[in-house]
Protein backbone atom coordinates (compact mmCIF):
# COMPACT_ATOMS: atom_id res chain seq x y z
CA UNK A 1 0.00 0.00 0.00
CA UNK A 2 1.21 3.64 -1.11
CA UNK A 3 0.86 6.02 2.04
CA UNK A 4 0.87 10.13 2.08
CA UNK A 5 4.29 10.05 3.23
CA UNK A 6 5.63 8.00 0.72
CA UNK A 7 3.88 10.04 -2.29
CA UNK A 8 5.47 13.47 -0.39
CA UNK A 9 8.54 11.74 -0.99
CA UNK A 10 8.29 10.98 -4.37
CA UNK A 11 7.18 14.60 -5.02
CA UNK A 12 10.25 15.73 -2.82
CA UNK A 13 12.39 13.40 -5.24
CA UNK A 14 10.62 14.65 -8.58
CA UNK A 15 10.61 18.26 -7.25
CA UNK A 16 7.59 18.69 -7.70
CA UNK A 17 5.36 20.17 -5.04
CA UNK A 18 2.34 18.39 -4.11
CA UNK A 19 -1.01 19.84 -1.87
CA UNK A 20 -3.19 17.76 -0.21
CA UNK A 21 -6.16 18.28 -3.32
CA UNK A 22 -3.07 16.83 -5.47
CA UNK A 23 -2.44 13.79 -2.82
CA UNK A 24 -6.03 12.64 -2.69
CA UNK A 25 -6.10 12.48 -6.57
CA UNK A 26 -2.50 10.70 -7.32
CA UNK A 27 -2.69 8.40 -4.22
CA UNK A 28 -5.77 6.21 -5.38
CA UNK A 29 -4.17 6.50 -9.23
CA UNK A 30 -0.35 5.31 -7.87
CA UNK A 31 -2.01 2.83 -5.78
CA UNK A 32 -3.68 1.27 -8.79
CA UNK A 33 -0.58 1.36 -10.91
CA UNK A 34 1.37 -0.77 -7.63
CA UNK A 35 -1.37 -3.27 -8.13
CA UNK A 36 -1.11 -3.98 -11.73
CA UNK A 37 3.11 -4.53 -11.41
CA UNK A 38 1.51 -6.94 -7.76
CA UNK A 39 -0.15 -8.68 -10.50
CA UNK A 40 2.82 -8.88 -12.83
CA UNK A 41 4.90 -9.59 -9.93
CA UNK A 42 2.73 -12.99 -9.40
CA UNK A 43 3.80 -14.73 -12.40
CA UNK A 44 5.94 -17.36 -11.88
CA UNK A 45 9.67 -16.19 -13.31
CA UNK A 46 12.39 -18.68 -11.52
CA UNK A 47 13.57 -20.00 -14.60
CA UNK A 48 13.39 -16.55 -16.94
CA UNK A 49 15.62 -14.55 -17.94
CA UNK A 50 15.19 -10.82 -16.58
CA UNK A 51 15.28 -8.63 -19.80
CA UNK A 52 17.30 -5.37 -20.01
CA UNK A 53 17.29 -4.91 -23.16
CA UNK A 54 14.38 -6.11 -25.78
CA UNK A 55 17.11 -6.76 -28.75
CA UNK A 56 19.35 -8.68 -27.26
CA UNK A 57 22.16 -6.36 -28.61
CA UNK A 58 25.43 -6.98 -26.96
CA UNK A 59 28.96 -5.28 -26.74
CA UNK A 60 28.00 -2.10 -28.92
CA UNK A 61 31.20 0.53 -28.80
CA UNK A 62 32.69 3.38 -30.42
CA UNK A 63 36.52 3.88 -31.09
CA UNK A 64 38.15 5.89 -28.96
CA UNK A 65 37.90 9.15 -31.49
CA UNK A 66 37.25 12.75 -31.41
CA UNK A 67 35.04 14.88 -33.04
CA UNK A 68 34.00 18.33 -33.45
CA UNK A 69 31.73 19.71 -30.54
CA UNK A 70 29.53 22.26 -30.84
CA UNK A 71 30.26 26.23 -30.64
CA UNK A 72 29.49 27.70 -27.58
CA UNK A 73 27.66 30.42 -29.23
CA UNK A 74 25.11 27.60 -29.88
CA UNK A 75 25.34 25.66 -26.60
CA UNK A 76 24.55 28.85 -24.92
CA UNK A 77 21.64 29.80 -27.43
CA UNK A 78 18.90 28.34 -25.03
CA UNK A 79 20.61 28.82 -21.77
CA UNK A 80 17.58 30.87 -19.99
CA UNK A 81 20.48 32.28 -17.60
CA UNK A 82 24.27 32.85 -18.31
CA UNK A 83 27.15 34.72 -16.98
CA UNK A 84 30.56 34.73 -18.78
CA UNK A 85 30.21 31.60 -20.90
CA UNK A 86 28.82 29.90 -18.27
CA UNK A 87 25.24 28.48 -17.34
CA UNK A 88 23.65 30.58 -14.08
CA UNK A 89 22.11 28.13 -11.63
CA UNK A 90 20.61 28.65 -8.48
CA UNK A 91 22.72 27.62 -5.59
CA UNK A 92 22.21 24.44 -4.24
CA UNK A 93 24.32 22.45 -1.61
CA UNK B 1 29.79 -13.92 -9.38
CA UNK B 2 28.77 -17.67 -10.46
CA UNK B 3 28.10 -18.26 -14.06
CA UNK B 4 24.36 -18.88 -13.08
CA UNK B 5 23.55 -16.16 -10.91
CA UNK B 6 21.49 -13.92 -13.05
CA UNK B 7 21.26 -9.56 -12.98
CA UNK B 8 18.23 -8.32 -10.24
CA UNK B 9 17.35 -5.08 -10.49
CA UNK B 10 16.37 -4.57 -6.72
CA UNK B 11 19.56 -5.53 -4.91
CA UNK B 12 21.42 -3.32 -1.99
CA UNK B 13 24.16 -0.97 -3.39
CA UNK B 14 27.37 -2.79 -1.87
CA UNK B 15 28.80 0.28 -0.23
CA UNK B 16 31.03 -0.34 2.27
CA UNK B 17 29.50 -2.31 5.22
CA UNK B 18 28.89 -0.35 8.49
CA UNK B 19 30.29 -2.19 11.02
CA UNK B 20 28.20 -4.28 13.13
CA UNK B 21 26.75 -2.26 16.28
CA UNK B 22 27.78 -3.12 19.78
CA UNK B 23 27.34 -0.94 23.23
CA UNK B 24 29.01 2.08 22.80
CA UNK B 25 32.58 1.07 24.28
CA UNK B 26 33.78 3.65 26.94
CA UNK B 27 36.19 6.25 25.87
CA UNK B 28 39.21 4.41 27.50
CA UNK B 29 38.55 0.62 25.66
CA UNK B 30 39.12 2.93 22.58
CA UNK B 31 42.67 2.11 21.16
CA UNK B 32 43.31 4.61 18.77
CA UNK B 33 45.90 2.36 16.90
CA UNK B 34 43.42 -0.04 15.86
CA UNK B 35 40.70 1.20 16.42
CA UNK B 36 40.04 3.74 13.87
CA UNK B 37 38.43 2.00 10.77
CA UNK B 38 38.92 4.19 7.03
CA UNK B 39 37.77 3.33 3.94
CA UNK B 40 37.96 4.70 0.66
CA UNK B 41 35.96 6.02 -2.90
CA UNK B 42 38.72 6.82 -5.38
CA UNK B 43 37.41 8.76 -8.96
CA UNK B 44 39.42 8.34 -11.19
CA UNK B 45 39.68 10.53 -14.21
CA UNK B 46 40.73 8.04 -17.48
CA UNK B 47 42.60 11.69 -19.13
CA UNK B 48 44.57 9.82 -21.53
CA UNK B 49 41.80 9.21 -23.41
CA UNK B 50 40.95 11.27 -26.09
CA UNK B 51 37.66 11.53 -26.13
CA UNK B 52 34.69 11.19 -23.19
CA UNK B 53 33.03 8.12 -22.33
CA UNK B 54 29.98 8.27 -24.49
CA UNK B 55 30.47 10.96 -27.16
CA UNK B 56 33.22 12.20 -29.12
CA UNK B 57 34.02 15.36 -27.51
CA UNK B 58 37.79 15.46 -26.77
CA UNK B 59 38.89 15.18 -23.24
CA UNK B 60 41.91 18.05 -23.59
CA UNK B 61 39.66 21.02 -21.54
CA UNK B 62 41.93 21.41 -18.69
CA UNK B 63 43.12 24.70 -20.73
CA UNK B 64 40.15 25.50 -22.48
CA UNK B 65 37.12 28.08 -21.77
CA UNK B 66 34.37 27.14 -20.21
CA UNK B 67 31.43 25.22 -22.18
CA UNK B 68 33.95 24.97 -25.39
CA UNK B 69 34.07 21.10 -25.35
CA UNK B 70 30.05 19.49 -25.39
CA UNK B 71 27.89 18.52 -27.65
CA UNK B 72 24.04 17.04 -27.35
CA UNK B 73 25.03 13.65 -25.90
CA UNK B 74 27.15 15.39 -22.52
CA UNK B 75 24.50 18.52 -22.67
CA UNK B 76 22.06 15.44 -21.97
CA UNK B 77 19.95 16.95 -24.86
CA UNK B 78 16.59 15.34 -25.28
CA UNK B 79 16.89 12.71 -28.42
CA UNK B 80 20.89 12.69 -27.80
CA UNK B 81 22.09 9.14 -27.22
CA UNK B 82 25.32 7.53 -25.88
CA UNK B 83 27.59 5.98 -27.47
CA UNK B 84 30.52 3.74 -25.18
CA UNK B 85 34.00 4.33 -26.07
CA UNK B 86 35.28 1.21 -26.45
CA UNK B 87 39.23 1.83 -24.65
CA UNK B 88 37.49 3.32 -21.73
CA UNK B 89 36.49 -0.15 -20.79
CA UNK B 90 39.74 -1.41 -21.53
CA UNK B 91 41.41 1.46 -19.05
CA UNK B 92 38.81 0.23 -16.98
CA UNK B 93 39.60 -3.39 -16.98
CA UNK B 94 42.98 -2.98 -16.90
CA UNK B 95 42.90 -1.32 -14.03
CA UNK B 96 40.86 -3.98 -12.49
CA UNK B 97 43.57 -7.01 -13.56
CA UNK B 98 46.26 -4.40 -12.23
CA UNK B 99 43.98 -4.44 -8.96
CA UNK B 100 43.97 -8.04 -8.92
CA UNK B 101 40.20 -7.50 -8.84
CA UNK B 102 38.09 -10.52 -10.96
CA UNK B 103 36.01 -9.35 -14.17
CA UNK B 104 32.24 -10.23 -14.14
CA UNK B 105 30.54 -12.26 -16.73
CA UNK B 106 28.03 -9.62 -17.47
CA UNK B 107 27.67 -5.99 -16.68
CA UNK B 108 25.75 -2.94 -17.29
CA UNK B 109 24.87 0.54 -16.65
CA UNK B 110 22.26 2.00 -14.37
CA UNK B 111 20.96 5.29 -14.00
CA UNK B 112 21.66 7.15 -10.97
CA UNK B 113 18.78 9.45 -10.55
CA UNK B 114 18.73 12.97 -9.07
CA UNK B 115 18.63 16.06 -9.22
CA UNK B 116 21.92 19.25 -9.33
CA UNK B 117 22.89 21.51 -12.29
CA UNK B 118 25.91 19.56 -12.74
CA UNK B 119 24.40 16.76 -14.64
CA UNK B 120 22.33 17.91 -17.35
CA UNK B 121 20.21 14.70 -17.84
CA UNK B 122 18.77 14.24 -14.54
CA UNK B 123 20.63 10.76 -14.09
CA UNK B 124 24.41 10.10 -13.97
CA UNK B 125 25.42 6.88 -16.08
CA UNK B 126 26.67 5.12 -13.59
CA UNK B 127 26.87 1.05 -12.60
CA UNK B 128 25.28 -0.55 -9.96
CA UNK B 129 24.70 -4.58 -9.54
CA UNK B 130 27.32 -6.07 -12.02
CA UNK B 131 29.66 -3.85 -11.95
CA UNK B 132 33.20 -4.31 -13.92
CA UNK B 133 35.07 -6.04 -11.90
CA UNK B 134 35.31 -7.08 -7.82
CA UNK B 135 37.43 -8.51 -5.17
CA UNK B 136 40.74 -7.18 -6.07
CA UNK B 137 44.07 -6.36 -3.27
CA UNK B 138 46.57 -4.00 -3.14
CA UNK B 139 49.58 -4.24 -1.08
CA UNK B 140 50.73 -1.18 0.91
CA UNK B 141 53.93 -0.59 3.07
CA UNK B 142 53.22 0.33 6.69
CA UNK B 143 55.29 0.90 9.47
CA UNK B 144 54.20 -2.56 10.99
CA UNK B 145 55.82 -4.21 7.59
CA UNK B 146 53.63 -4.91 4.77
CA UNK B 147 49.43 -4.63 4.46
CA UNK B 148 46.69 -5.86 2.24
CA UNK B 149 44.26 -3.50 1.61
CA UNK B 150 40.97 -5.22 -0.30
CA UNK B 151 39.30 -3.53 -3.33
CA UNK B 152 35.25 -3.55 -3.10
CA UNK B 153 34.99 -3.04 -6.83
CA UNK B 154 35.56 -1.00 -9.63
CA UNK B 155 33.30 0.65 -11.52
CA UNK B 156 32.85 2.70 -14.76
CA UNK B 157 30.83 6.03 -14.75
CA UNK B 158 30.60 9.04 -16.37
CA UNK B 159 31.70 12.79 -14.62
CA UNK B 160 29.65 15.72 -13.79
CA UNK B 161 30.09 19.12 -15.09
CA UNK B 162 32.14 21.38 -13.07
CA UNK B 163 30.69 23.97 -10.76
CA UNK B 164 32.29 27.51 -9.48
CA UNK B 165 31.18 29.68 -6.86
CA UNK B 166 32.66 32.80 -7.33
CA UNK B 167 34.10 33.91 -4.44
CA UNK B 168 33.68 30.43 -2.54
CA UNK B 169 31.19 28.06 -1.87
CA UNK B 170 29.74 30.18 1.10
CA UNK B 171 29.93 33.61 -0.15
CA UNK B 172 28.30 33.44 -3.78
CA UNK B 173 24.47 33.67 -4.16
CA UNK B 174 24.41 31.62 -7.45
CA UNK B 175 26.36 28.51 -9.26
CA UNK B 176 27.93 28.61 -12.38
CA UNK B 177 28.25 25.88 -14.28
CA UNK B 178 30.82 24.78 -17.16
CA UNK B 179 29.84 21.22 -19.05
CA UNK B 180 33.34 20.62 -20.48
CA UNK B 181 34.48 17.72 -17.56
CA UNK B 182 30.50 16.43 -18.30
CA UNK B 183 30.68 13.04 -19.47
CA UNK B 184 34.66 12.54 -18.68
CA UNK B 185 35.41 9.03 -18.49
CA UNK B 186 35.92 8.08 -14.87
CA UNK B 187 36.54 5.08 -12.76
CA UNK B 188 35.30 4.22 -9.54
CA UNK B 189 37.55 2.55 -7.05
CA UNK B 190 35.90 1.43 -3.66
CA UNK B 191 37.81 -0.14 -0.87
CA UNK B 192 36.95 -2.66 1.76
CA UNK B 193 37.26 -0.66 5.47
CA UNK B 194 40.61 -2.22 5.78
CA UNK B 195 42.13 0.62 6.54
CA UNK B 196 43.44 1.79 9.86
CA UNK B 197 45.23 5.08 10.37
CA UNK B 198 44.83 8.21 8.56
CA UNK B 199 48.47 7.61 7.48
CA UNK B 200 47.60 4.32 5.99
CA UNK B 201 45.00 5.70 3.30
CA UNK B 202 47.50 8.19 2.05
CA UNK B 203 49.92 5.15 1.73
CA UNK B 204 47.01 3.23 0.15
CA UNK B 205 46.57 6.30 -2.07
CA UNK B 206 50.31 6.13 -2.96
CA UNK B 207 50.20 2.99 -3.95
CA UNK B 208 46.96 3.22 -6.07
CA UNK B 209 48.58 6.87 -8.20
CA UNK B 210 51.66 4.55 -8.46
CA UNK B 211 49.89 1.87 -10.52
CA UNK B 212 47.66 4.05 -12.24
CA UNK B 213 50.93 5.97 -13.31
CA UNK B 214 52.68 2.88 -14.13
CA UNK B 215 49.64 1.51 -16.38
CA UNK B 216 49.45 4.99 -18.17
CA UNK B 217 45.63 5.09 -17.93
CA UNK B 218 45.59 9.55 -16.70
CA UNK B 219 47.85 12.17 -15.94
CA UNK B 220 47.13 12.86 -12.60
CA UNK B 221 48.94 16.14 -12.63
CA UNK B 222 45.55 17.48 -14.17
CA UNK B 223 43.08 19.13 -12.23
CA UNK B 224 40.39 16.97 -10.70
CA UNK B 225 42.03 14.02 -12.01
CA UNK B 226 41.84 11.69 -8.73
CA UNK B 227 39.33 12.89 -6.59
CA UNK B 228 38.41 10.95 -3.29
CA UNK B 229 35.79 10.43 -0.90
CA UNK B 230 36.74 8.94 2.93
CA UNK B 231 34.97 7.14 5.27
CA UNK B 232 35.99 6.87 8.93
CA UNK B 233 34.57 5.43 11.84
CA UNK B 234 35.46 4.49 15.45
CA UNK B 235 34.67 1.25 16.06
CA UNK B 236 31.45 0.72 17.47
CA UNK B 237 30.28 4.24 16.45
CA UNK B 238 29.01 6.52 13.51
CA UNK B 239 30.36 6.62 10.24
CA UNK B 240 30.97 10.00 8.62
CA UNK B 241 32.19 10.64 4.61
CA UNK B 242 34.34 13.30 3.70
CA UNK B 243 33.21 14.12 0.01
CA UNK B 244 35.73 15.39 -2.59
CA UNK B 245 38.98 15.43 -1.57
CA UNK B 246 41.58 16.52 -4.13
CA UNK B 247 45.16 15.14 -2.88
CA UNK B 248 46.61 12.37 -0.90
CA UNK B 249 47.76 15.06 2.00
CA UNK B 250 44.45 16.24 1.80
CA UNK B 251 43.17 12.82 2.93
CA UNK B 252 45.34 12.09 5.57
CA UNK B 253 44.34 15.83 7.05
CA UNK B 254 40.44 15.28 6.67
CA UNK B 255 40.89 12.17 8.42
CA UNK B 256 43.26 13.45 11.31
CA UNK B 257 40.59 15.85 11.65
CA UNK B 258 37.70 13.76 11.79
CA UNK B 259 39.72 11.06 13.93
CA UNK B 260 40.05 13.59 16.85
CA UNK B 261 36.47 14.88 16.17
CA UNK B 262 34.80 11.73 16.66
CA UNK B 263 37.04 10.89 19.78
CA UNK B 264 35.97 14.54 21.55
CA UNK B 265 32.46 13.54 20.81
CA UNK B 266 32.75 10.38 22.27
CA UNK B 267 34.30 11.46 25.07
CA UNK B 268 31.50 13.60 25.96
CA UNK B 269 29.15 10.40 25.08
CA UNK B 270 27.76 12.32 22.02
CA UNK B 271 26.73 9.96 19.48
CA UNK B 272 28.09 10.16 16.02
CA UNK B 273 25.40 10.37 13.52
CA UNK B 274 25.95 9.34 10.18
CA UNK B 275 26.61 11.90 7.74
CA UNK B 276 28.31 13.59 4.88
CA UNK B 277 30.85 16.07 5.22
CA UNK B 278 33.40 18.67 3.05
CA UNK B 279 36.94 19.10 3.47
CA UNK B 280 37.72 22.53 3.86
CA UNK B 281 41.58 22.77 2.40
CA UNK B 282 42.68 26.18 3.37
CA UNK B 283 41.06 25.63 6.91
CA UNK B 284 41.89 22.08 7.67
CA UNK B 285 38.77 21.18 8.83
CA UNK B 286 35.72 19.47 7.46
CA UNK B 287 31.94 20.68 7.58
CA UNK B 288 28.91 19.07 7.86
CA UNK B 289 26.52 18.90 4.08
CA UNK B 290 24.00 16.58 4.72
CA UNK B 291 22.82 14.48 7.04
CA UNK B 292 21.86 10.87 6.27
CA UNK B 293 18.10 11.44 6.47
CA UNK B 294 18.47 14.47 3.69
CA UNK B 295 20.61 11.44 1.98
CA UNK B 296 19.25 11.40 -1.60
CA UNK B 297 17.44 8.10 -2.77
CA UNK B 298 18.93 7.53 -6.30
CA UNK B 299 16.25 5.02 -7.79
CA UNK B 300 18.56 3.37 -9.63
CA UNK B 301 17.44 1.43 -12.86
CA UNK B 302 19.21 -0.38 -15.55
CA UNK B 303 20.39 2.40 -18.49
CA UNK B 304 17.85 0.96 -21.73
CA UNK B 305 20.47 2.61 -24.10
CA UNK B 306 23.70 1.08 -23.57
CA UNK B 307 23.47 -2.70 -24.46
CA UNK B 308 25.27 -5.19 -21.69
CA UNK B 309 28.68 -6.13 -21.64
CA UNK B 310 29.84 -9.48 -22.09
CA UNK B 311 33.81 -8.08 -21.84
CA UNK B 312 35.15 -10.84 -19.77
CA UNK B 313 36.68 -12.23 -22.48
CA UNK B 314 38.92 -9.20 -23.67
CA UNK B 315 40.54 -10.45 -20.40
CA UNK B 316 43.62 -12.52 -21.74
CA UNK B 317 44.87 -9.60 -24.23
CA UNK B 318 44.38 -6.80 -21.55
CA UNK B 319 46.20 -8.72 -19.56
CA UNK B 320 49.08 -8.83 -21.76
CA UNK B 321 49.62 -5.35 -22.50
CA UNK B 322 49.75 -4.97 -18.84
CA UNK B 323 53.41 -3.50 -17.80
CA UNK B 324 55.02 -4.86 -15.04
CA UNK B 325 54.33 -3.19 -11.89
CA UNK B 326 55.61 -1.16 -8.74
CA UNK B 327 55.49 -4.59 -6.60
CA UNK B 328 57.27 -6.85 -9.73
CA UNK B 329 59.74 -4.24 -10.45
CA UNK B 330 60.83 -3.45 -7.15
CA UNK B 331 61.65 -7.39 -6.79
CA UNK B 332 63.43 -7.49 -9.89
CA UNK B 333 65.57 -3.71 -9.24
CA UNK B 334 66.91 -5.98 -5.81
CA UNK B 335 67.94 -8.93 -7.86
CA UNK B 336 68.75 -7.53 -11.19
CA UNK B 337 71.13 -4.79 -9.41
CA UNK B 338 71.73 -5.98 -6.48
CA UNK B 339 70.34 -2.53 -4.67
CA UNK B 340 68.70 -2.26 -1.00
CA UNK B 341 65.15 -3.17 -0.76
CA UNK B 342 64.41 0.24 0.75
CA UNK B 343 66.34 2.15 -2.61
CA UNK B 344 64.05 -0.24 -4.82
CA UNK B 345 61.18 0.54 -3.18
CA UNK B 346 61.45 4.16 -3.60
CA UNK B 347 63.02 4.00 -6.95
CA UNK B 348 59.72 1.61 -8.24
CA UNK B 349 57.25 3.84 -6.71
CA UNK B 350 57.39 6.32 -9.43
CA UNK B 351 57.77 4.85 -12.86
CA UNK B 352 59.77 7.78 -14.37
CA UNK B 353 62.44 7.55 -11.60
CA UNK B 354 62.31 3.87 -12.16
CA UNK B 355 62.72 4.34 -16.04
CA UNK B 356 65.72 6.51 -15.08
CA UNK B 357 67.27 4.59 -12.38
CA UNK B 358 67.70 1.75 -15.60
CA UNK B 359 69.42 3.98 -18.36
CA UNK B 360 71.75 5.59 -15.91
CA UNK B 361 72.24 1.95 -14.22
CA UNK B 362 73.50 0.96 -17.90
CA UNK B 363 76.56 3.38 -17.00
CA UNK B 364 77.14 3.67 -13.84
CA UNK B 365 77.59 0.94 -10.71
CA UNK B 366 73.73 0.71 -9.91
CA UNK B 367 74.01 0.95 -5.78
CA UNK B 368 76.19 4.37 -6.68
CA UNK B 369 73.43 5.07 -8.62
CA UNK B 370 70.41 3.78 -6.35
CA UNK B 371 71.67 5.94 -3.66
CA UNK B 372 72.30 9.45 -5.43
CA UNK B 373 68.63 8.93 -7.23
CA UNK B 374 66.56 7.49 -4.00
CA UNK B 375 68.45 9.32 -1.22
CA UNK B 376 68.90 12.81 -2.88
CA UNK B 377 67.26 13.41 -6.66
CA UNK B 378 63.61 12.47 -5.26
CA UNK B 379 64.25 14.53 -2.21
CA UNK B 380 65.23 17.58 -4.22
CA UNK B 381 62.45 16.83 -6.53
CA UNK B 382 59.92 16.53 -3.37
CA UNK B 383 61.17 19.57 -2.37
CA UNK B 384 60.39 21.34 -5.40
CA UNK B 385 57.15 19.81 -5.95
CA UNK B 386 58.26 18.98 -9.58
CA UNK B 387 58.67 15.36 -11.05
CA UNK B 388 61.84 14.12 -12.95
CA UNK B 389 60.80 14.92 -16.53
CA UNK B 390 59.90 18.70 -15.63
CA UNK B 391 63.33 18.72 -14.05
CA UNK B 392 66.39 19.71 -16.13
CA UNK B 393 68.34 16.81 -14.60
CA UNK B 394 68.55 14.58 -17.66
CA UNK B 395 69.93 11.06 -17.78
CA UNK B 396 72.12 12.13 -19.42
CA UNK B 397 73.69 14.43 -16.92
CA UNK B 398 73.60 12.91 -14.02
CA UNK B 399 75.41 10.10 -16.01
CA UNK B 400 78.41 12.58 -16.61
CA UNK B 401 78.12 13.36 -13.04
CA UNK B 402 78.21 10.17 -11.42
CA UNK B 403 80.81 9.97 -13.81
CA UNK B 404 83.08 12.39 -12.08
CA UNK B 405 81.80 11.41 -8.86
CA UNK B 406 82.48 7.71 -9.15
CA UNK B 407 86.56 8.76 -9.58
CA UNK B 408 86.63 11.32 -7.15
CA UNK B 409 86.62 14.29 -9.20
CA UNK B 410 83.75 15.78 -6.94
CA UNK B 411 82.63 15.44 -3.31
CA UNK B 412 80.07 14.34 -1.72
CA UNK B 413 78.88 17.82 -0.75
CA UNK B 414 79.63 19.14 -3.78
CA UNK B 415 77.42 16.68 -5.51
CA UNK B 416 74.50 17.70 -3.73
CA UNK B 417 75.04 21.19 -4.79
CA UNK B 418 75.64 20.92 -8.10
CA UNK B 419 71.89 18.85 -8.75
CA UNK B 420 70.41 21.44 -7.06
CA UNK B 421 72.00 24.05 -9.67
CA UNK B 422 71.31 21.89 -12.20
CA UNK B 423 67.76 21.51 -11.23
CA UNK B 424 66.84 24.92 -10.57
CA UNK B 425 69.26 26.52 -13.84
CA UNK B 426 69.37 23.56 -16.05
CA UNK B 427 72.86 25.09 -16.71
CA UNK B 428 75.31 22.00 -18.09
CA UNK B 429 77.19 20.10 -15.43
CA UNK B 430 80.24 20.91 -16.81
CA UNK B 431 80.14 24.95 -16.97
CA UNK B 432 78.59 24.96 -13.12
CA UNK B 433 81.58 22.51 -12.09
CA UNK B 434 83.73 24.90 -13.58
CA UNK B 435 82.38 28.10 -12.36
CA UNK B 436 81.63 27.31 -9.06
CA UNK B 437 85.10 25.35 -8.39
CA UNK B 438 83.38 22.27 -7.93
CA UNK B 439 86.08 20.43 -9.55
CA UNK B 440 87.99 18.13 -6.36
CA UNK B 441 91.19 20.36 -5.44
CA UNK B 442 94.66 18.09 -6.39
CA UNK B 443 96.11 16.43 -4.20
CA UNK B 444 99.30 18.59 -4.61
CA UNK B 445 97.54 21.98 -3.62
CA UNK B 446 95.25 20.45 -0.66
CA UNK B 447 99.02 19.63 1.23
CA UNK B 448 100.33 23.07 -0.05
CA UNK B 449 96.79 24.16 1.83
CA UNK B 450 97.46 21.45 5.05
CA UNK B 451 100.96 23.04 5.11
CA UNK B 452 99.75 26.27 5.42
CA UNK B 453 97.54 25.60 8.32
CA UNK B 454 99.81 23.91 10.23
CA UNK B 455 102.01 26.84 10.19
CA UNK B 456 99.13 29.22 10.71
CA UNK B 457 98.05 27.74 13.90
CA UNK B 458 100.84 26.40 16.26
CA UNK B 459 98.03 26.68 19.02
CA UNK B 460 95.70 24.33 17.70
CA UNK B 461 98.58 22.21 16.43
CA UNK B 462 100.43 21.75 20.12
CA UNK B 463 96.76 21.05 21.61
CA UNK B 464 96.70 18.15 18.81
CA UNK B 465 100.08 17.05 19.72
CA UNK B 466 99.29 16.55 23.19
CA UNK B 467 96.29 14.09 22.18
CA UNK B 468 93.36 16.40 21.73
CA UNK B 469 91.13 15.56 19.16
CA UNK B 470 89.29 18.45 19.07
CA UNK B 471 91.91 20.51 17.64
CA UNK B 472 92.00 18.24 15.03
CA UNK B 473 88.59 19.13 13.57
CA UNK B 474 89.44 22.41 14.11
CA UNK B 475 92.44 22.07 11.79
CA UNK B 476 90.43 19.90 9.35
CA UNK B 477 87.60 22.63 9.32
CA UNK B 478 90.52 25.26 8.10
CA UNK B 479 91.77 22.70 5.31
CA UNK B 480 88.32 22.56 4.06
CA UNK B 481 87.47 25.92 4.39
CA UNK B 482 90.08 27.62 2.49
CA UNK B 483 89.24 24.50 -0.30
CA UNK B 484 86.17 25.68 -0.38
CA UNK B 485 85.01 22.10 0.41
CA UNK B 486 86.21 21.17 -2.30
CA UNK B 487 88.89 18.44 -0.59
CA UNK B 488 88.06 14.87 1.05
CA UNK B 489 88.29 15.43 4.54
CA UNK B 490 89.64 11.66 5.19
CA UNK B 491 92.67 12.80 2.91
CA UNK B 492 92.93 16.20 5.26
CA UNK B 493 93.00 14.02 8.22
CA UNK B 494 95.82 11.78 6.44
CA UNK B 495 97.92 14.91 5.41
CA UNK B 496 97.51 16.45 8.81
CA UNK B 497 98.48 13.41 10.49
CA UNK B 498 101.59 12.95 8.78
CA UNK B 499 102.64 16.77 8.58
CA UNK B 500 102.19 16.96 12.54
ZN1 LIG C 1 30.03 15.57 -25.89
Amino acid sequence: MIDKKTLEHIGKLAKIELDDKDIDEFLPQLQSILDLFDEINSVETETVEPTFHVFGLKNVFREDDVKPSLDREDVLKNVPKKEKDYVKSPKIL
Amino acid sequence: MHNDEKPRVFQSYPEIEDLPMHENPQPNEINPDSDVIIGLEIHVQLNKLKSKLFCGCSTSYHNSEPNTHTCPVCLGLPGSLPALNKKAVEFGIKVALALECKLLDQTLFYRKNYFYPDLPKGYQISQYDFPLAKDGRVTITTDAGEKVIRINRVHIEEDPAKLMHIGGMGHSKYTLVDYNRSGMPLLEIVTEPDLRSPKEARRFLDKLRSILDYLDVFDGNLEGAMRIDANISLKGGGRTEVKNISSHKGVEKALLYEKTRHKNLRMKNIHIKRETRHYDEQRGITILLRTKEEEEDYRYFPEPDIPLMNVKEWETRLRNEIPELPDAKRQRFIKEYGIKEEHARSLTSDIAIANYFEIISKEIDPSVAASWIADVVKGELNYRDINIKESNLTADKMIRILKKFVLGEITDRNMVELIREIIDSGKDPEEIIKKRGFGKVGEDEVLLLVKKVIEENPDAVKDYRNKNDKALNYLVGKVMALSKGRSDPKEVINLLRKYI
